[in-house]
């Protein structure tokens, strides 16, 4: 019998948690309830006595100074409906785990196999409320279904004397493992159907050349010489599909693209990738010379570069979009501990230094009816939040740089970029860290968490659209605690040398972790029975993809095995040996003894087709809009201050750990209350010296809806502003690009794939031309290329967005900027110069146009602008510098005048434009390459003389009144509003949240 | 034992600030600043007794999944030390015996609550008797809060301050006592060493969010009768230097050292005074 204890708060004490639940039900559904309380429930299946059982509940499951418990019965008393919401059978239950390890302590006694603790929580709900309503609140805010189930009684229907009835959901299965033989001798409708129903992703094409492979008399010979028939197995097939998926090979970016410009020149591009990224960073390094900072790109977890003698950084961004779709909470914790382990699997390894990250979401007040499957935005913003939070925070990692970028069309889709970056000693002995290989001989060992069913098919699956039948096991549910407990491990067993090689289990598993490894030896030989799991029942296939997290695959030599075990041993982290890597040239696995998959390493790596994807490119017709100029400056610009892209993100920043690790310099929030918005962050990683890491980022989607070239300039010359605006060495500065698109490939499902190919085509030429012109290599990267939402007729494809995030160096932390003024007096000038572009702004699209005018960048004046500002700072010649970018020159303005606490008066007359521009395009326009910055007035000479003959305009000052007050260019008037109002305005919209 | 200051930082299932918290026991002058994972404790090969100065660090032990440190301390409890009769609470019971410092920081302080070594009224250490719940916001908060010292604490760490400006950085931070008369004694006895205040440490606050989580009496942390075992909330190890404080390019006038500082340093000024 399973033992159960409820946990509740004393009569009087406050429940947060209920309160919380109970305003997040009125927001969500629109149903008022007058409380809500919470009781904790551990269903305890496990052989113990009453007293040990007791000993639990009164010791580490509850807190006597608030808390009551009850065992065996229930603790619900005055509510009208229950619901008690708990985890389906096999998800993750992080709380469980360590309850469970708490009765271990407490009894001294490990639990049997089968045995477990099982958490669940009881909502008490009063005020009107039905169970048709319960069902709904259920349904619709508390619990997830893909990963929840749960129960709701009335009060009259609960059982006084043994409350809830319990449920188990313990995973039971009595299935037996079986290797299937899958025959592709089919015809072609047969072998597409046999890649649709196994959910593996896989085109005609690409079936075709396994049928070809399996075909092949050598292959047939070698099959047959290990005990393998003629057709693939199930564990060969899987196998493959997550080798070749999208997500792992990028089939988009290496394709060969058939591109036809807007003039109709065609052009062949073999690999985007290797033509414009990887190509931008050869050139670069190349020119470079010497000077090379570049160390490891592109062909690890993550891009390393240096950081001085001694010390070297690694970042890495992904996303993890298909998964928050589904589960916002689940799908951004996975998210933000999978990129941990990136890093940190790295070259020989690496520490943890700061997350960073940026989600685009429809807006949380969406109040139109949503199609089938998706959540309501405002529910993916809470949980995407939540499971940032709580990933980031547990793990010890600083959130330190991040935004939050809204468009409708984010509803099909949203996009959670995760980033984190990390530090190296250059050498370990006598080892460069950043370089790893296994050797022919090193065992396979995986460690960390468990095998579960957790996480199938998650490559596959987010290499395609959402759609009706989109898998439920592709949901996992991040353990940060599992996994920290394994960094600290591992850390100590990487700085005594005990192994050749790691690295992480993400997508595809141990096909993936381990296939990869096999590279370096060329072959390896993997028991899949031998890998532990979290209960009985899976497959070999499943064991082989199951992207279970938390785990990491290393090559330990023989004579380091002994020592690397009982480490881990005495470290309470699991290891298992599940065999070797050799030469054999083949990607072998066996399972009790007998080959269930047998590849040549060749063919599974380099065997996949090349796709040719047809691109043409044809500008859309566009104009400008006719606008009258605004009659109330004042409310235009509080109403941009107050739109969804430009308000504070305070409510966000703070339930982040920014400052976690005492490195954080330049925080997310600056000024004279804490609450400005920064333009970017500077991290000391190391406490003896002052020399920092920078990050910063760029994103503006708005701007593909025009053309994705300029969309991408901007987003790199956004990347480097904000990076240079807080002291960023523009000449030790690398990027990452993160690719987030909907499908590009023309076809059924796609008949625009031609324009959006093209429209990929040019964000890349972009790419390339502005990372070389700007002297910043490109390390690392992502893409992610099916970001659809299809069911039905309804279609939702995110906007082309790519963030480009920027890391670097500040040789002193005490030379830092931030972006708030300073003190009344000090001079404010404009650099750069400010044109007509006010395409894809948002004062544009505050009035419902797009325009035509996107802004351009000018990257050589770009960098000579940066390269001068840098030398002021360092100089100490500059108070404070902010960004321009969304709403522009006005909302930079108010910006840095309330961060700071006084205001400003400006003449847009001293303004530095092209040409003759209306005033409300001065104060609007999104120009690139513009920055504010203050200077005190006994620093003037200084600072005009460096900046002689650059753009540097002097169009105002700090004021002691608290007052932004903007002259139009005849003198007059435009703007006299009060900081705090303006303030107001912009911390309104999302202070709730 | 040789005249060094020897501190120890307990570290791992969680702990998250271990090395800020030892490199600011370095630049309070400790000789020794040593982070040791539980592991190498539990395993009987470093021994606590060989320190003077133990500091246990935030983060989140075991997740704070069952109640902020809750497993935590159920495991320092009940955790045997390999190759002797002894519980590594064993260890800590002798530790303050013999009169040495503790010190517990955010999830250190909830530890340390939450295993009875605070407040210890009457000197019993098993007994907890005030606890550190949700904030009254219900959500976790990075703020910098001011912290109003009580002069006439016995509290060896705030000795001789007014006021400390410090991050918080929790969800659990909210401090109650369990009864009314707990609540009184601890003030009685100046118990209560740190309180949320406004920004001149004029008055304690429970206004939020000066007071950020809505601690009764705005307590933010307190110290036993001996005043060599402390906790509290707020983060002293995040300022150590000019360049922690939020404000630090706009306020011209702030020192090289940060207040945070300032604890570490009477820790270490004791060990030497009255532990070498």
């Amino acid at each position: 019998m399973a033992w159960r204890i409820v946990v509740g708060l004393k009569d009087g004490v406050t429940d947060a948690r209920g309160e919380r639940v109970r305003r997040e039900i009125g927001h969500h559904l629109g149903i008022e309830l007058q409380n809500v309380r919470t009781l904790d429930v551990y269903t305890v299946d496990a052989l113990l006595s009453e007293e040990e059982v007791e000993a639990a509940a009164l010791g580490p499951f509850s807190d006597p100074v608030i808390q009551e418990v009850a065992i065996n019965r229930p603790l619900a008393h005055d509510f009208d409906i229950l619901i008690e919401v708990g985890f389906r059978p096999g998800v993750t239950d992080n709380v469980g785990r360590t309850a469970r390890e708490a009765i271990q302590y407490l009894t001294g006694r490990k639990f049997q196999g089968g045995e477990g603790v099982y958490t669940s929580t009881q909502y008490l709900l009063t005020g009107g409320v039905d169970k048709e309503a319960a069902e709904k609140i259920a349904a619709g805010f508390l619990a997830n279904g893909l990963i929840q189930r749960w129960n709701i009684l009335s009060a009259d229907e609960l059982d006084p004397a043994m409350g809830v009835p319990v449920t188990v959901p313990k995973v039971t299965s009595d299935v037996q493992p079986v290797v299937q033989a899958m025959d592709l001798n089919v015809a072609d409708e047969q072998l597409l159907k046999l890649s649709r129903d196994g959910m593996l992703a896989l085109n005609l094409e690409e079936m075709k050349t396994l049928q070809a492979y399996a075909a092949d008399p050598e292959v047939r010979q070698a099959r047959a010489a290990v005990g393998l028939g003629a057709d693939l197995t199930d564990v060969e097939l899987e196998a493959l599909a997550q080798t070749w998926s999208e997500h792992c090979k990028h089939k988009i970016f290496s394709a060969r693209i058939e591109y036809t410009d807007e003039t109709g020149k065609q052009e062949t591009i073999n690999s985007l990738f290797k033509t414009y990224i990887v190509g931008a960073t050869r050139d670069i390094r190349a020119k470079l010379g010497e000077k090379d900072f570049c160390l490891s790109v592109f062909k690890d977890n993550a891009g390393v570069i240096r950081f001085n003698d001694d010390w070297s950084l690694v970042f890495k961004v992904e996303t993890h979009n298909s998964p928050s779709a589904l589960d916002p909470y689940g799908g951004a914790l996975t998210g933000i501990v999978g990129v941990n382990r990136d890093p940190f699997g790295t070259g020989l390894g690496a520490r943890l230094i700061f997350n960073t990250d940026v989600f685009c979401f429809a807006s949380p007040f969406y109040d139109k009816p949503l199609p089938p499957r998706l959540l309501h935005p405002r529910r993916i913003f809470e949980g995407v939040v939540e499971g940032v939070e709580h990933g980031g925070n547990k793990s010890g990692v600083p959130t330190v740089n991040g935004s939050i970028v809204f468009d409708e069309r984010f509803a099909g889709k949203p996009l959670v970029y995760c980033g984190t970056a990390a530090i190296m000693p250059a050498r370990i002995g006598e080892r460069l860290c950043h370089e790893k290989k296994a050797q022919v001989g090193d065992h396979i060992i995986m460690t960390g968490g468990r095998i579960g069913k957790d996480g199938i098919h998650g490559a596959t699956f987010s290499s395609e659209e959402l759609h009706e039948g989109s898998p439920v096991t592709a949901v996992q549910i991040g353990d940060p605690i599992t996994q920290r407990r394994m960094f600290d491990f591992l850390t100590i067993a990487r700085d005594r040398g005990l192994y050749s090689s790691i690295t992480d289990n993400g997508a595809g598993g141990l096909s993936s972790s381990v296939g990869e490894m096999g590279e370096d030896t060329g072959g390896f030989e993997l028991h899949l029975d031998r890998a532990p799991l979290k209960y009985p029942g899976l497959q070999p296939w499943e064991i082989l993809i199951s992207e279970a997290q938390e785990r990491m695959t290393l090559a330990v030599p023989p004579h380091n095995l002994e020592a690397f075990m009982a480490l881990a041993a005495e470290m309470d982290v699991e290891a298992t040996d599940l065999g070797v890597f050799n030469d054999s040239g083949y990607f072998h696995c066996l399972y009790e003894g007998k080959t269930v998959c047998y590849l040549s390493m060749e063919f599974i790596h380099e065997g996949v087709p090349q796709m040719v994807i047809p691109a043409r490119w044809e500008p859309k017709q566009l104009s400008e809009p006719e606008l009258a100029q605004p009659a109330d400056y004042n409310a235009t610009l509080k109403g941009l201050l107050g739109r969804l892209d430009i308000c504070s993100k305070e409510s966000v920043v703070r339930r982040y750990d920014h400052e976690v690790q005492a490195g954080t310099v330049i925080k997310p929030l600056v000024g004279v209350a804490n609450d400005g918005p920064s333009d970017a962050a500077v991290f000391r990683p190391l406490f003896d010296s002052f020399e920092g890491v920078v990050v910063s980022h760029g994103i503006c989607p708005s701007y593909s809806d025009i053309d994705t070239y300029h969309m991408m300039a901007c987003a790199i010359d956004e990347g480097l502003r904000n990076y240079v605006a807080v002291g960023g060495d523009v000449e030790h500065v690398a990027g990452l690009d993160n690719f987030c698109w909907c499908d590009p490939v023309k076809s059924e499902k796609t008949p625009d794939g031609e324009y959006k190919a093209a429209q990929l085509v040019r964000a890349n030429k972009a790419l390339y031309d502005y990372c070389t012109a700007l002297g910043v290599p490109l390390i690392s990267g992502k893409d992610s290329m099916k970001n659809d939402y299809q069911i039905g007729d309804t279609k939702i494809s995110i906007p082309p967005t790519v963030l480009f995030s920027v890391i670097g160096k500040i040789e002193d932390v005490r030379q830092a900027v931030s972006m708030d003024v300073k003190r009344p007096g000090d001079l404010v000038y404009l650099l750069g110069v400010t044109r007509d572009e006010l395409g894809g702004s948002e004062y544009y699209a505050s009035q419902g146009q797009l325009g035509k005018n996107v802004p351009k960048v000018d990257a050589g004046y770009a960098l000579d602008l940066y390269k001068a500002l840098n030398r002021a700072q360092r100089e100490g010649l500059i108070a404070s510098c902010h960004d321009l970018s969304d709403g522009g020159l006005a909302v930079a303005l108010a910006e840095k005048a309330f961060a700071g606490g006084f205001g400003i008066r400006a003449e847009l007359g001293k303004v530095k434009t092209d040409g003759a521009l209306r005033e409300d395009k001065i104060l609007f326009s999104e120009s690139q390459s513009r920055l504010l910055v203050t200077v005190r007035p006994e620093k003037r000479a200084g600072f005009e003389a460096l900046f002689a003959g650059r753009d540097a305009a002097l169009i105002g000052e700090v004021t002691e009144a608290p007052v932004v007050e903007i002259l139009g260019t005849q003198g007059q008037k435009l703007v006299s509003a009060d900081i705090n109002q303006l303030k107001e305005a912009w911390q309104a919209p999302l202070r709730e949240l | 034992m040789s005249k060094q200051v020897k501190a120890i930082v307990i570290a791992g299932n969680g702990t998250n600030c271990e090395r800020e918290v030892a490199n600011a026991c370095r630049l309070a002058g400790a000789e020794v600043a040593d982070i040791v994972h539980v592991a190498e404790l539990l395993a009987g090969r470093v021994r606590l007794d060989d320190y003077h100065f133990l500091n246990l660090a935030g983060g989140f032990l075991d997740g704070d999944d069952l109640g902020s440190a809750k497993a935590g301390a159920n495991r320092l409890l009940h955790a045997p030390v390999k190759g002797s009769q002894e519980h590594l609470s064993d260890q800590l019971q002798r530790f303050v015996e013999d009169g040495k410092l503790v010190m517990g920081v955010c999830n250190g302080f909830q530890l340390m609550v939450k295993m009875g070594l605070l407040p210890a009224l009457g000197g019993e250490h098993r007994k907890q008797s005030t606890t550190l719940t949700f904030n009254e916001g219900g959500r976790f908060e990075d703020r910098w809060a001011y912290l109003k010292v009580d002069p006439q604490s016995p509290c060896i760490f705030t000795k001789g301050l007014e006021g400390v400006y410090l991050p918080i950085r929790h969800g659990e931070g909210k401090f109650v006592a369990d009864s009314a008369a707990t609540l009184k004694a601890l003030e009685d006895k100046h118990l209560t060493a740190v309180k949320y205040s406004d920004a001149a440490y004029q008055a304690p606050t429970m206004d939020y969010p000066l007071n950020p989580n809505g601690s009764q009496n705005a307590i933010a942390g307190i110290c036993d009768e001996s005043g060599r075992l402390f906790g509290l909330m707020p983060h002293p190890e995040a300022y150590v230097h000019r360049t922690h404080h939020p404000r630090w390019t706009r306020e011209d006038d702030l020192p090289e050292e940060g207040m945070g500082l300032w604890l570490y340093q009477n820790a270490v000024r004791f060990v030497r005074e009255n532990l070498l």
